[in-house]
């Protein structure tokens, strides 16, 4: 373990370090990215068309609820693996980057959305109805209510998307996605040098410690209720 | 007679279907007329909430007609109902202002879905600010403001789109009693400036009395009186009616059928003269409290008391008109039906 202390192992394994927290840096955040991109409407949908929603369709929620379950239930390595097929048409490849983030993105849409949908349910049901008594419309009311007035929270659940963002790349590393998970699997378990793994363990933990407290700094901050 | 802004006719509001059928509203035939201010008083549970939100269609009726300013509201489309209702808006128990803006842009937030300009929008916010009396709120947060603050944000937020109409469901009832007083005469003013027609729900007889010139009571999803303020006090014909004019939901038939009663009320005089005992004092009248429901809102009596007068014609009279001679007092004898 004190070896990571010693010049000789950052000169050996400084750089595949530096390049295993960039490959996770942009996997993490690509995914996220597209993850928003399909979760957030989904979300929203899902608010929109419940029961006491403001345009309420029974079919259409129900959908919408089992797919999320249902994206939900898979363990993200066995999604990966069973994905393998479709990644490798979509994608080109099911290896490295490109090959992981497009199951991390299936794995995170749902969880994104019930994340809105959560942020978005606690937006007073009051105030949306004063909404709709001064005639504003379906779309005037998820972009200038609900969403500006669930903001904290939506960056709250943010946070929460983004760090198990980071957990399902580790996983993502293990078949061959890169990243610091893969890092650890093939150094500290393949070639036995565990103090590489422990290492990525500590860069992890600092980058899940950053992206919270950013994040629930952020959130207190734009939040207009606690002024 | 001036011209009726909305008709209600045999309006009827189920909710849910089957044998757990709700019967929320039952035939309610309602005229309110352009620039009155309109009262629908009943108990938690009698409808009048529903009643509201079927005059601006946040529900929609199960069967008859709302016409609002000459529109029948059942009819309109999607589209045409959301421009419909910047006539007639709305404020709300609790509030309901945007948490995450300040009050100018709450206030410009109805401007905003309609389409006027910005600097225009933000103009007429100032001057709609002004109008409540909070323009230097103007970049406050709702979370920084008093109860009484936030609901004249929430006036001048329904004003923005120049309604004819303006819903205030229990707007008062999360208020303190002096604020209540002060939210009420802003409603009074706001209706004598700008002629718009205040349309109040409210489960407090005080409320009614303060600003209303008619009112409806409802009971069991029912309008059960319909009238001018001062009839429906002087001569209560329903229980509904009589349970919330009475103080303390007193009944006068407990008495003997000879009984004489009033009803006077206190509207914001002093405190601190004792009204009861300087008529007996004054006069030598002696009157039995057969019930009362006063408060001192900040150094001033609010409220009402039942009284029974004395038998002797005389005394009576004596008593009614040493009662009238009173500064912020008035007295309506209550007649009695067996």
């Amino acid at each position: 373990m004190s070896e990571i202390f010693t010049a000789a192992f950052w000169a050996e394994y400084g750089g595949i370090l530096a390049e295993g927290l960039l490959d996770t840096l942009v996997m993490v955040v690509a995914s996220t990215f597209f993850a928003y991109l399909i979760g957030l409407p989904m979300g929203v949908l899902s608010v929109l068309t419940q029961p006491h929603g403001i345009c309420p369709k029974r079919t259409v929620n129900a959908v919408l609820g089992w797919v999320i379950n249902i994206g939900r239930s898979f363990p993200f390595a066995i999604l990966m693996v069973a994905l393998f097929p479709f990644t490798k048409l979509v994608m080109g490849t099911r290896l490295g980057l490109r090959g992981a983030v497009l199951p991390l993105v299936v794995a995170s849409a749902p969880f994104v959305a019930r994340m809105v949908e959560t942020s978005l349910s606690e937006v007073d049901a009051g105030v949306i109805e004063a909404a709709q008594s001064m005639g504003a419309s379906t779309l005037q009311i998820v972009r200038k209510v609900y969403l500006p007035e669930a903001m904290p929270s939506l960056i709250l659940g943010g946070s929460i998307t983004l760090i198990a963002i980071v957990g399902y790349t580790a996983i993502a590393g293990m078949v061959g996605a890169g990243g610091l998970g893969d890092l650890a699997i093939r150094y500290g378990h393949q070639r036995h040098v565990p103090s590489v793994m422990w290492v990525t363990v500590i860069i992890l933990i600092i980058l899940v410690q950053v992206v919270q407290s950013v994040f629930s700094r952020l959130s207190v901050r734009i939040d207009k209720r606690l002024k | 007679m001036s011209e009726s802004i909305i008709q209600i006719q045999h309006l009827t509001k189920n909710f849910g279907g089957g044998a757990g059928e709700v019967h929320a509203l039952t035939d309610i035939s309602l005229d309110i007329r352009q620039g009155e201010i309109f009262g629908i008083i009943g108990l938690s549970g009698a409808g009048k909430s529903t009643l509201v939100r079927c005059m601006n269609l946040l529900e929609r009726p199960t069967s008859g007609t709302v016409l609002v300013d000459g529109k029948d509201m059942t009819a309109l489309s999607e589209g045409e109902l959301r421009l419909q209702r910047r006539k007639i808006t709305m404020i709300f128990q609790s509030f309901n202002l945007l948490m995450q803006r300040t009050c100018l842009k709450n206030v410009c937030f109805p401007m905003e879905i309609a389409g006027v300009p910005k600097a225009q929008a933000r103009k007429r916010a100032e001057e709609l600010l002004e109008l409540v009396g909070l323009q230097d709120k103007a970049g406050a947060y709702p979370a920084q403001l008093s109860g009484g603050q936030k609901q004249r944000v929430a006036v001048a937020r329904a004003l923005a789109t120049d309604p004819k109409v303006l819903l205030c469901d229990e707007a008062t009832s999360a208020l303190d009693p002096t604020t209540t007083v002060s939210i009420l005469e802003l409603l009074k003013d706001l209706n004598a400036k700008l002629g718009v027609t205040v349309v109040v729900i409210t489960h407090q007889m005080s409320v009614i009395e303060a600003i209303c010139s008619r009112v409806a009571i409802l009971d069991g999803g029912q309008v059960a009186e319909l009238g001018p303020v001062q009839d429906i006090f002087s001569n209560p014909s329903t229980d509904a009616a009589r349970r919330l004019v009475y103080p303390g939901g007193v009944s006068i038939s407990q008495y003997p059928p000879s009984t004489r009663a009033i009803r006077i009320s206190f509207n914001g005089g002093t405190a601190y003269q004792p009204l009861i005992a300087s008529l007996a004092i004054d006069c030598g009248v002696k009157v039995n409290i057969l019930g009362a429901d006063t408060r001192n809102v900040g150094g001033k009596a609010i409220g009402t008391m039942l009284l029974g007068l004395p038998e002797d014609p005389g005394e009576a009279a004596k008593a009614l008109s040493y009662i009238r001679a009173q500064p912020n007092v008035s007295a309506e004898e209550v007649e009695y039906h067996e």
